[in-house]
């Protein structure tokens, strides 16, 4: 099997009223990679991933996903190889039990009993949601409410999980959860794609970023080249990391040019001390 | 003392059904003209201390209340919250659950209508605020209609028309894109800097409140744990973790310099202004 499991080629999508929220995407996304896909609201990022399951199909190009269009699958069949964790866990709950929220996906995938109950245990397991096995997933807080609806998606295996602003109203200990799980993904040798505002995230978890602005794909590199292209970040409005601009702004042989995070720059500081 | 615009005193606050108080024996006082941000983890108690501030606690809300919170010398406990309304103006995390109407002047009058505000003065108010919030020209837009920063400076101009001396946000930027959050920053320290007004913000954007704030009130579980102005309180590196909340990342740098590295003098940096002096002179020329 090829490497890319997303492919994007000439993708355009046109809304009604021949609004273009997306122009001429082509972007390949290769398996295990973690992507950040950054962009002021309406810039297109929402659109752009929202093809990766099929929720979205494209007006012009295609995309494939794991060798397959998503053109000719449903929803329901392009799920066993892209998660789409939404924004709002809210949204996305609704089982009486953390236990039965995470069998849904796999038991609707038509797997056997035996191997549902297999795979929430393993979710339990790599979540660290043993505790809350059984309480009603309204009953616990905002920040392990967004982990059971990951640890949902993580129960139908896919390839790929879609993170849409996963850090957007938790607090600290929230954000550091999802950073957590994030890498621990990755070590599983998932691919992720994470959608967000959050800059220090973006810099701390993503390998590889993508730009959006005006329905279009202006950048794509790694995370120090981005946040490294003062007119690319003056053009869409957004701002690195404050650590970032630190390094950025002491310009010493000795230091990192474009620090993702603080633990990059301490050390090597610590030695000019 | 006068110069106290607000003051609370002893207030605990537990809300009805709920096993422990919201707010435990909180004592603050905020002078006029400062400009103070809440930080705190999600249930740490911001929200409950912000709408106590206009009388939302506790006299929309179903719990038992202690204490007094007095504004600019009115005790919220006499006066309905329409009253306390015309003193503190509030906005909340997500600007579509506060707007109503179908064309942003309507928004704004909306609030001056309720206070029977003549219509000569209403069309004055209205065009005034929508300039201080830059958005002017768009009063026959539908709130709908509009960018959630957009949005959200709509719900700070409704505020602003009643002639508020007090603007209390609640984690404001929560739901916006990084344009959005910027243009909320902005007309919220141009009101503090150019127009006095005390200014109330609980936020998680600690980078940008230790540029703005001049006090930060650190909560944890109903309490006051830290009190001062950014320096003093962004210092305590080690309580604030405790409690879940983050410094500023050059803050952060400094207290690793200087506890795993032992390799820092002075006071820690909250602005990437105050580490550039810090350390330009002391890292050598090249």
């Amino acid at each position: 099997m090829s490497d890319v499991v997303i492919l994007c080629e000439d993708l355009w999508h046109i809304y009604p009223g021949n609004v273009v929220a997306l122009r001429e995407a082509n972007l390949e996304i290769r398996r295990g990679e973690v992507v950040g896909v950054i962009g002021q609201n309406g810039s297109g990022k929402t659109t752009l991933v929202k093809h990766f399951n099929g929720l979205l199909k494209p007006s012009r190009g295609r995309v494939v996903v794991n060798g397959v269009d998503t053109a000719t699958e449903s929803v329901n069949a392009l799920s066993r190889h892209v998660g789409y964790v939404f924004q709002n866990p809210n949204h996305q709950l609704f089982a009486k039990t953390v236990e039965e929220e995470l069998a849904f996906g796999p038991t609707n995938l038509g797997l056997f009993p035996t191997e549902v109950a297999e795979r929430v245990k393993s979710a339990l397991a790599f979540f660290n949601l043993e505790p809350y096995r059984e309480m009603h997933p309204y009953r616990i807080s905002f920040p392990l409410r967004k982990v059971v609806a990951m640890a949902s998606i993580y129960a139908m295996r896919p390839q790929v999980f879609v993170l849409d602003e996963p850090t957007t109203g938790q607090d600290h200990v929230g954000v550091t959860i999802i950073y957590n799980l994030i890498r621990r993904l990755k070590e599983d040798g998932a691919t992720v794609v994470i959608v967000s505002h959050d800059m220090p995230l973006i810099a701390r978890a993503a390998e590889r970023v993508i730009v959006l602005w005006n329905a279009q794909i202006i950048g794509d590199a790694t995370p120090r080249e981005i946040f490294a292209d003062d007119a690319l970040m003056q053009k869409t409005n957004l701002h690195p990391p404050q650590i970032t601009e630190l390094s950025r702004r002491l310009q010493h042989p000795a230091l990192p040019e474009v620090a993702l995070s603080v633990e990059e720059l301490a050390g090597p500081l610590a030695n000019l001390l | 003392m006068q110069d106290d615009i607000i003051v609370v005193e002893h207030l605990t606050y537990q809300y009805l059904g709920t096993d422990r108080p919201a707010l435990k024996d909180i004592n603050l006082r905020i002078k006029r003209g400062e400009y103070v941000a809440l930080l705190g983890r999600t249930g740490a108690g911001k929200t409950t201390l912000c709408l106590s501030l206009n009388g939302i606690v506790p006299h929309m809300t179903m719990g038992e209340f202690s204490g007094r919170v007095f504004v600019d010398g009115t005790g919220t406990l006499d006066k309905p919250v329409r009253e306390m309304a015309k003193k503190v103006g509030m906005v909340f995390d997500n600007p579509e659950y506060q707007l109503s109407q179908m064309t942003v002047r309507e928004e704004v009058a909306l609030g001056l209508e309720n206070l029977g505000v003549p219509r000569e003065e209403m069309l004055r108010r209205i065009a005034e605020v929508l300039r201080i919030v830059e958005l002017d020209g768009l009063d026959d837009r539908s709130p709908l209609a509009l960018s959630g920063g957009q949005q959200q400076r709509l719900a700070i101009a409704a505020a602003l028309a009643m002639y508020p001396e007090i603007l209390v946000l609640d984690e404001p930027t929560s739901n916006l894109d990084p344009l959005g959050k910027r243009e909320v920053f902005r007309v919220a320290r141009q009101l503090n800097k150019e127009r006095g007004m005390t200014i109330i913000i609980a936020e998680h954007e600690v980078e940008v409140m230790a540029l703005h704030a001049d006090r930060i009130v650190a909560l944890c579980e109903g309490e006051i744990v830290l009190n001062g102005p950014p320096h003093e309180v962004f210092r305590e590196v080690e309580t604030l973790d405790r409690i879940g909340v983050r410094v500023p990342q050059v803050t952060q740098l400094a207290y690793e310099l200087d506890h795993l590295y032992g390799k820092w003098e002075g006071s820690y940096p909250v602005t990437v202004e105050e580490a550039l002096q810090a350390l330009q002179g002391r890292i050598g020329g090249y």
